[in-house]
């Protein structure tokens, strides 16, 4: 395999919203190579679709302060306060500057932009349900994406698409010591790229395909806080997912919270609409963690729809048809593509689908990762978005703020990177860095294994979804475990077919194989050590939140036998004073 | 249901020219023809390349021709093609290998139109204000995702590489027609090169391909008609 040698000041790693924000930052003021596994204009930003809250103002009164409020609260009071206090105030301007990037917003009759509302988003510190989402219709997350894009292409930005970023070189090894590079994958022709920088940003989003039912795409692997861990990097907060209440039932596809903002009622089989009953005052608009929570225990309680009693229904039969065309029309096309019913007549059948990472690589509030929990910063290396944990979002993310999240963390990384890299000359990669992803992608493509990647995966993905997800106990993760135990030793001896090297997917998919059992064994050993529940993180052998105790971030080390070793971190408190979460 | 896959392949690491393969895959009826494509990768064969990402049709990545119609393999399910289900790569681009074709042109046709929004005016810390009848004048081609299924449907590109295509096209519609853009008659300008519309012969294959429904012959022609109107004003 051939090898390739790119020096540059920056990269950045991932081309979704938060890499292509900072992408922005960055042109102009240093040398910065844009690396995706994809073209980035199929980044799972693009999947998004509900809204980007901040508090304009246009259609209600609001204020970026109950903003900051609803994503405490929405939290579990595990957020970071100052964050979510810089990432609301900076709401408002990055949704103007959006709209003047372009951004083709939905639109009040004065010409405004237009707001809806969103689950867990309320006036007044919990008063009622507040109109407070940016929109454009039920493709927010594509306009975002394809106007982010537009403006890289403007501005001339280097991009090395279908490039697959495996590792990360620190001086010395040492991630005290500041970035050195990073080493990528060509897809189209199997070779390796040394790119030599001295910063680096990871905006390589989620990892949602660690669970089986899942609204995230098949890409979505975890690379990013797989590959940072292995090589000495905590992660943070890993035990806390988020399911989202309405996936399409059985596919995981996601139907918008917007469906419920528009209007749109949860209903188990009888016909009742359940949430009147788990959350008096905002009911169907109640954060996602109650929702999914709420949804189980019906289901569980024997109200469920369908043979199995497994499913319940999203109603959206009593909204006007031009109001589901006009603001709702993707999610409508979703349904009658893939459940062959009319979301106009038919109650659509729906489930819980595993959706979003609160939790990934450690940052401060300038996407700066931090190394342990006295915050001792890595120098140059940042993160920002899904991948990261700033923490923003603590147990649970309230709906539209992962989109907010992106384009603050990403300007503010981006930012702070071309910063850093003023005046420095990238540091010389150590000598034969590749020789460790060469010689692991050599192994794998001579491999004598038996092993199936595919079934490998499906086994941690059902698993996983069965035992580690919304509801969850001492036993049901001791499963998981020991199952990861199992599978990581029969990836050992894994077969990669195809000896190809062009578009080797197969290749592909055994590598980000690695990084899903890496981030699923962080996830079990975080959620068997956290005997509370809170927010996404629900165990039926300790249901109550316990502040006494938990109110900390877990950072998860990998050990030198390949473990995980926890530790904590307080939460930074500000002025909303943890009680206790009705809606 | 048992499912016979006949699939176009090439590798150009061994092969000299592109060949048949048939496989034989179980799926549900309601499956994606994207997973019998997995079914095949995943447990019968490798090597097989072809790119996806988010398997519900809004990322773009996996338009292929099958049965005979460049379609989406995520977007089509299995009971809407039968039993017997042909795929083959696109049309008009290189084949890098399988079903992976080669995007460089048409990513490069797409920035020749200036794709992005230009406007010198300083909105200062408001934001510009466009109403609901002028936001929906162009909301139907910002849907466009890039996959590519438009261009490569049309017979005039597979004869010319060097017409801009119904994307590019699309993704100029988008801006020109946008209130708050300023360059609307620059790209009008470029889309009156002999490159540009008057290439298109009206053949709709490009909106019956296009996966997100967009009206595309219904937006070259309103390029057209803007071009013919004195001072290429888009707005008048």
């Amino acid at each position: 395999m051939e090898i390739h040698r790119h020096s540059f000041d920056a990269v950045i790693v991932g081309a979704g919203g938060a890499g292509l924000r900072a992408a922005i930052e960055t042109a102009g003021k240093c040398r910065t190579a844009v690396i995706s596994k994809l073209y980035p204009t199929r980044s799972h930003t693009g999947a998004a679709q509900g809204g980007m809250c901040a508090a304009l103002a246009n259609v209600e009164e609001d204020s970026w302060e109950w903003h900051t409020f609803d994503t405490v609260k929405g939290g579990d009071y595990l957020v970071d306060q100052p964050a979510a206090e810089i990432m609301c105030r900076e709401a408002v301007d990055a949704v103007r500057e959006l709209e003047h990037f372009g951004l083709p917003f939905n639109r009040t009759p004065e010409g405004k932009i237009d707001q809806r509302r969103f689950g867990g988003h309320t006036r007044n510190h919990g008063e009622a349900p507040v109109k407070r989402a940016c929109y454009a219709a039920d493709r927010t997350g594509h306009m975002i994406l394809q106007t982010l894009y537009q403006q890289c292409v403007a501005r001339g930005v280097a991009f090395f698409d279908e490039f697959q970023v495996l590792d990360v070189a620190f001086v010395d090894g040492d991630p005290r010591r500041g970035v050195a590079g990073v080493v990528a994958h060509e897809l189209s022709t199997g070779d390796l790229h040394v790119f030599e920088c001295a910063a680096a940003l990871f905006a390589t989003g989620g990892f949602g395909r660690i669970f089986k039912v899942s609204s995230n795409a098949h890409t979505l692997t975890g690379d990013g806080p797989g590959l940072l861990w292995r090589r000495g990097v905590p992660l943070e907060d890993m035990e806390f997912f988020q399911f989202h209440p309405t996936g399409i039932n059985k596919l995981g596809i996601l139907l918008s919270e917007a469906a419920r903002g528009e209007g749109g009622i949860l209903r188990n089989e009888a016909g009742e609409r359940f949430m009147e009953r788990y959350a008096p005052t905002v009911k169907d608009l109640a954060p996602r963690d109650m929702v999914s929570r709420a949804m189980l225990t019906e289901i569980r309680q024997g109200r469920g729809a369908g043979p199995d009693k497994d499913y319940l229904y999203l109603d959206l039969t009593h909204l006007p048809a031009a109001q589901i065309d006009e603001k709702l029309p993707d999610i409508a096309e979703f349904v009658r593509t893939y459940q062959g019913i009319e979301p106009k007549t038919d109650l659509i059948p729906i489930q819980p689908t595993a959706h979003y990472a609160m939790g990934g690589i450690p940052t401060n509030v300038d996407a700066e990762v931090v190394l342990d929990a006295a915050g001792t910063v890595a120098p140059g290396l940042y993160a920002a978005g899904e991948c990261a944990c700033v923490s923003v979002h603590g147990a649970n993310r309230l709906g539209t703020n992962s989109l907010l999240d992106i384009v603050v963390f990403g300007r503010r990384g981006g930012a702070a990177m071309a910063a850093y890299v003023q005046g420095r000359q990238p540091p010389s990669m150590p000598a034969g860095f590749e020789t460790a992803i060469a010689s692991t992608i050599t192994g794998l493509l001579g491999s004598t294994g038996t092993e199936s990647v595919a079934a490998i995966r499906s086994e941690l993905q059902a698993e996983m979804t069965l035992n580690a997800s919304v509801f969850r106990t001492d036993e049901s993760l001791r499963s998981v475990s020991a199952t990861i135990d199992g599978l990581r030793e029969r990836y050992r001896s894994v077969a990669v077919t195809d000896q190809g090297r062009r578009f080797n997917y197969e290749l592909s998919e055994t590598l980000e194989l690695g990084y899903l059992l890496d981030v699923a064994e962080t996830l079990v050993v975080a959620a068997l050590a956290r005997t509370e529940s809170r927010g996404g993180h629900f165990r039926d052998d300790h249901p109550l939140r316990d502040d006494a105790n938990w109110m900390r971030h877990s950072l998860a080390f990998r050990r030198p036998d390949g473990g995980v070793r926890l530790d904590y971190k307080p939460v930074v408190g500000g002025p909303y004073v943890p009680m206790e979460r009705k809606y | 249901m048992d499912v016979e896959l006949r699939i176009k392949r090439f590798d150009p690491e061994r092969d000299e020219r592109p060949h048949w393969e048939e496989y034989r895959v179980t799926v549900d009826a309601g499956d994606r023809v994207l997973d019998a494509l997995h079914q095949v990768r995943w447990y019968q064969d490798g090597s097989l390349a072809f790119r996806r990402s988010c398997a519900h049709g809004v990322c773009g990545s996996d338009a292929m021709v099958i049965n005979g119609a460049n379609r989406l393999a995520c977007v089509l399910l299995v009971h809407d093609v039968g039993t017997r289900i042909t795929v083959e790569p696109l049309r008009g681009l290189p084949v890098l290998k399988d079903l992976v074709v080669d995007m460089d042109a048409f990513f490069a046709q797409y920035r020749s139109v200036l794709p992005w929004l230009h406007n010198e005016t300083d909105p200062g810390d408001s934001e510009r204000l466009q109403s609901p009848e002028q936001r929906a004048r162009f909301d139907d081609t910002t849907k466009c995702i890039l996959c590519a299924a438009c261009t490569t449907s049309c017979p005039v590109y597979w004869a010319n590489d060097t017409y801009v295509g119904p994307a590019a096209i699309v993704n100029a519609h988008r801006f020109i027609f946008d209130s708050r853009d300023e360059a609307g008659a620059e790209r009008l300008h470029i889309l009156d090169e002999t490159s540009g519309v008057w290439k298109c012969r009206t053949a709709f294959n490009c909106t019956d391909a296009c996966p997100r429904g967009i009206k595309v012959t219904e937006a070259i022609q309103d390029v057209k008609r803007a071009i013919l109107r004195p001072g290429h004003d888009p707005h008048p």
